[in-house]
């Protein structure tokens, strides 16, 4: 049994010493290096995996249907390459094969690169953006604002898929206001761009502002918005044009001429709505404002009526209350001073009076020491013929009456 | 019929009714008139951003032109 286990290869007498794998990724190095068919060599393949390193180098694959190559760029070479490597892109580079011992890896050193294949769409692409630049067409002034408040919006798109789905979403949800108008179109293809100048055309008279876009794909599948004629159609549709094609990375010509260039086709969404909740931010601060302007004008009245009633209370009415007042003095001083003199004026009167009519009494006459004879029944016996001898009479002193008889008679 | 006013148009109404208030120039019954306004306008745009359901259409080419007919997502 023992016999039959696979016996590991180890070195036998005679075997040269193992190389350390440092030993072997310089002698790949050199061997590679030393070879004249893999230095200055031309190599042509599609970009895929493009990764820009913050020091400016670009890392990249180059490949074909069965293999592909490890690239790098250093930031030098990039910055003389007069565009940028994109994923989907044919090229020839130029370059030297090294070998990385750090990583084990044969890579590329590129030193430049043209389009190739594809190329011939990427030349189209050049001189179309160059013939439009020129004309202006991509002039920052000539872009259009947006409207704030848009009534209808217009969406050129293909009419299935995440594309239209995420738009319609987004504005009904930040702005259900606006009316959605969805211009179908073919989105890639060699029908494409007179699909979509058709769609854009239509659309552009029932709207305020259109949305043209389509979802991410190879840079084949986006070639149409890179058609000269489309692009002249954007510049001069009658309405704002917001273009949202493929993803953020992908730049198309449509891009270059559309008044804003929304980065996906939901950003297009949001950029041309406005948000129903900032709307209703807005709006209850408007209302706010409303509050507090009729609140300060009621209070500025308030203010103003309680100035009023301030400059007539304490001067006015202090000055008011005062003159009744001293009125009332006047007044009551006056009635005293009448008072008192009428007062005066009447007891002097019945003093006057009362003086007579004590000069007229009889009771006066008595305190000053008369008697008053009178007959029993009080007649006052006013004359001595009156009476004769023996007659009762009363006679009044001033302290009380006595009864006595007359004694003799007047001569006759 | 006189046509009722957008949200756009509302708004718009509404802050010249606050610009308005804000000068605070007016006789006070009309700024009272001006505030009650102020209010009513509010509370239509209000209704509307609250109340509205939006409308998606497509347009299709139809024997007489274009023509748009509802879009739904399904």
């Amino acid at each position: 049994m023992m016999d039959t286990l696979a016996v590991p290869w180890e070195p036998g007498p005679g075997v040269p010493q193992a190389l350390t794998v440092s030993q072997l990724a310089r002698l790949i190095r050199e061997t590679v290096r030393s070879n004249p068919l893999l230095g200055r060599i031309l190599v042509r393949g599609e970009v895929t995996n493009v990764q820009s390193a913050p020091a400016g180098h670009v890392f990249f694959t180059l490949k074909d249907a069965t293999a592909q190559v490890s690239c790098t760029l250093f930031r030098e070479d990039a910055e003389l390459l007069g565009f940028d490597l994109e994923d989907g892109m044919d090229v020839v580079v130029s370059g030297d094969v090294d070998v990385f011992p750090r990583k084990g890896t044969v890579q590329l050193l590129v030193r430049a690169a043209t389009p190739a294949g594809v190329g011939a769409f990427w030349a189209a692409y050049q001189r179309t953006r160059k013939k439009l630049a020129a004309e202006g067409l991509f002039d920052p002034a000539r872009k259009r604002l947006l409207p704030s408040f848009p009534r209808r919006i217009g969406v050129v798109t293909s009419e299935v898929g995440a594309v239209v789905h995420d738009i319609v979403t987004i504005l009904r949800r930040r702005y259900p206001i606006a009316q959605v108008v969805v211009a179908p179109a073919l989105v890639q293809g060699p029908g494409a761009p007179a699909s979509l100048c058709r769609a854009l055309a239509v659309v552009a008279d029932r709207v305020d502002v259109v949305i043209l876009a389509r979802g991410g794909g190879s840079l084949e599948d986006l070639w149409c918005f890179n058609d000269e004629v489309l692009a002249r159609a954007v510049a001069t549709c009658r309405v704002p044009v917001v273009s949202a094609i493929g993803h953020e990375t992908d730049v198309t010509i449509v891009d270059f001429v559309a008044d804003v260039r929304a980065p996906t086709p939901s950003a297009a969404a949001e950029l041309v709505s406005p948000d129903a909740v900032e709307l209703t931010a807005q709006l209850n601060e408007a209302s706010r404002l409303l509050a507090r302007e009729i609140r300060e004008i009621l209070s500025v009245r308030r203010a103003w009526v309680k100035g009023l009633g301030e400059r007539m209370s304490p001067r006015g009415l202090r000055r008011s209350v005062d003159t009744n007042r001293a009125r009332l003095e006047e007044m009551r001083q006056s009635l005293a001073s009448l008072g008192v003199r009428g007062v005066a004026r009447h007891r002097e009167r019945l003093g006057s009076t009362g003086r007579r009519l004590d000069l007229l009494s009889p009771l006066a006459t008595l305190q000053r020491g008369y008697a008053i004879a009178e007959r029993e029944d009080g007649h006052v016996v006013a004359h001595a013929a009156d009476v004769v001898a023996g007659d009762p009479l009363a006679v009044r002193f001033q302290d009380g009456r006595i009864h006595v008889y007359v004694n003799d008679e007047a001569p006759k | 019929m006189t046509k009722e006013p957008t949200f756009e148009e509302s708004l718009k109404l509404l802050e010249e009714r606050v610009d308005s208030l804000s000068r605070g120039d007016l006789p006070l019954d009309q700024a009272l008139a001006v505030f009650e306004e102020g209010l009513a306008l509010y509370r239509r745009c209000h209704a509307i951003l609250a109340d509205t359901e939006q409308r998606v259409t497509k347009l299709i080419a139809a024997a007489d032109g274009l023509a748009e007919e509802p879009f739904s997502l399904e």
